[in-house]
């Protein structure tokens, strides 16, 4: 068997160790500081989308650092980035590794615009490409559909989908908005995105916020950003909510949903929860899925290209 | 009953979809970061050989069909249905011109095919990549010629239709490739 071999040839090993060098040439020279949170936690997020690796006796394998960087915000630790490998059970494919590497971070007193306007800089100066201009959600959704994406209702979506096949055939949630947004957005928008350079979208529905600041003066629309390069989705970012209560109420909304799909259930994570009553300050921020910014970098059309060994030679 | 979870799907797994045997031909992954995960399969009915594209929820089953790949001998056509063998159990199967298709014009008895069965009734017949048949019907040969160059048609004891060198006699054995449907040889020279 050939199994034991590499998928990445040793130009994109270069290539991979070049990339991770510009970010931190980048992150120092805006004065963002390198920091190393655990990557075996106690406790694992709440997101419903989330699923955590378990390890006996031991806790969660992060899934990303968010909650430890965030502890770290409200400890006053200013600018701060996390750079390394992250573990979602459950998600293996073309553009998925369970394993893989994320660049997640903070920047206090920062808004969500701010966050976007960095994370193109960073795109641009290690991926040497020029992005495209931002549009907002709502702009991208009904350019595709027709529909209004933060006034639609369930049902409309999934006739929408319905129609053009697009649809589980099982799929019983037709009250949920955030399932067809996430199935639409999926299958028939993402696709269209970041067509000519790396594309930031702005001002995502609200349905599925958990840690993210919500509009006060537009309702349903959340303060969530993500950037797509060539259909691909490259990072997810947001001005976060910062009221402890709000977080509580979302992650038990979260772990309700879970007990209900027949997921495995999490408990609050009561340091971050801590953290946040005790005062996290106003800030902004951002994480970068890496493997998929130098696959794409390096016109690979599958992530495992960019990678010593994927999922399934590990 | 057998089931595949989404996390299973690959190229070439046999599944039954609308009560029908399906092959999967390409499966997706798809996922927005934080939400819901979902799997778009391009899925081929091995019954009526169409492909079709369809959405699951990651995390659900469907069910396995009893779907299996075995060699059978070709016995004989008795112009309804074609008839093999299976070597070891001696058990015989029926396949209809569905399933047989394209297959029937390299199909000579004893020859060994890989038969596609569905709760063992044949869905899918694929002939030997190689047979060798005898030409019933060509031009004449052309002496000294032995190039190849240019080429005739001949008609092979099965009915198939190849181009053969302009050398190639009737009653001829031939060596033939069933994938490209050419020839390759005679068959004393492979």
């Amino acid at each position: 068997m050939n199994d034991w071999r590499p998928c990445a040839s040793r130009a994109t090993l270069a290539r991979r160790a070049r990339l991770l060098g510009d970010i931190r040439a980048f992150m120092a020279e805006r004065g963002v500081l390198e920091v190393n949170t655990p990557l075996l936690a106690s406790a694992a997020p709440a997101e419903r989308g989330l699923m955590s690796m378990r390890v006996e006796q031991a806790g969660y394998l992060v899934p990303s650092p968010e909650h430890a960087l965030k502890r770290l915000l409200a400890a006053d630790m200013g600018a701060i980035y996390q750079l390394g490998p992250v573990f979602r059970a459950g998600e293996a494919g073309r553009w998925h590794n369970p394993e893989f590497w994320m660049l997640e971070w903070y920047r206090p007193q920062a808004g969500m615009a701010d966050m976007v306007a960095e994370t193109g800089a960073l795109i641009e100066a290690v991926a040497g490409v020029r992005c495209a201009p931002s549009r907002e959600y709502r702009a991208v959704f009904e350019a595709v559909t027709g529909l209004d994406p933060i006034e639609c209702e369930a049902a409309a979506l999934a006739d929408w989908a319905r129609q053009r096949q697009l649809a589980p055939a099982d799929a019983a949630s037709d009250n949920d908005r955030a399932f067809w947004l996430d199935l639409i957005m999926s299958l028939a928008v993402q696709p269209t995105l970041g067509q000519n350079g790396p594309q930031c979208v702005v001002d995502f529905p609200a349905e599925d916020a958990v840690l993210v600041a919500t509009d006060g003066e537009r309702p349903g629309v959340a303060h969530r950003f993500e950037w797509f390069w060539q259909g691909v989705e490259l990072a997810n970012g947001a001005q976060e909510l910062t009221d402890a209560a709000t977080a509580r109420e979302r992650m038990q909304r979260e772990q309700r949903l879970r007990r209900e799909a027949g997921a495995p259930a999490t408990e609050l994570d009561e340091r971050l929860l801590d953290a946040m009553a005790t005062g996290l300050p106003p800030s902004a921020g951002v994480a970068l899925g890496v493997d998929r910014l130098l696959a794409l970098i390096c016109g690979f059309d599958c992530l495992a290209e960019a990678l010593a060994f994927d999922w399934a030679r590990r | 009953m057998a089931t595949f979870n989404t996390n299973q799907f690959k190229g070439g797994l046999k599944i039954i979809l609308d009560g029908d045997p399906c092959a999967i031909v390409e499966n997706e992954f798809v996922k927005p970061g934080k939400g819901q995960a979902f799997n778009r399969v391009k899925i081929r009915n091995l019954k009526t050989n169409r492909v079709i594209e369809r959405t699951f929820k990651s995390g659900d089953s469907v069910e396995a069909a009893d779907v299996m790949d075995v060699d059978l001998q070709y016995l004989y056509h008795d112009g309804e249905f074609w008839h093999f063998m299976e070597p070891n159990s001696f058990e015989q199967y029926q396949a209809g011109e569905a399933a047989v298709g394209d297959a029937t014009k390299w199909l000579k008895a004893q020859d060994t095919c890989s038969v596609t069965l569905w709760n063992g009734t044949p869905l899918q017949v694929e002939p030997p990549n190689f047979v060798t048949l005898t030409v019933t019907e060509t031009d004449p040969g052309v002496r000294g010629d032995t190039s190849g160059g240019g080429g005739k048609p001949a008609t092979l004891e099965t009915g198939a239709v190849v181009r053969v060198p302009l050398f190639i006699e009737e009653g001829e054995t031939l060596k033939v490739d069933t994938r490209k449907g050419e020839y390759v040889s005679r068959a004393n020279e492979s």
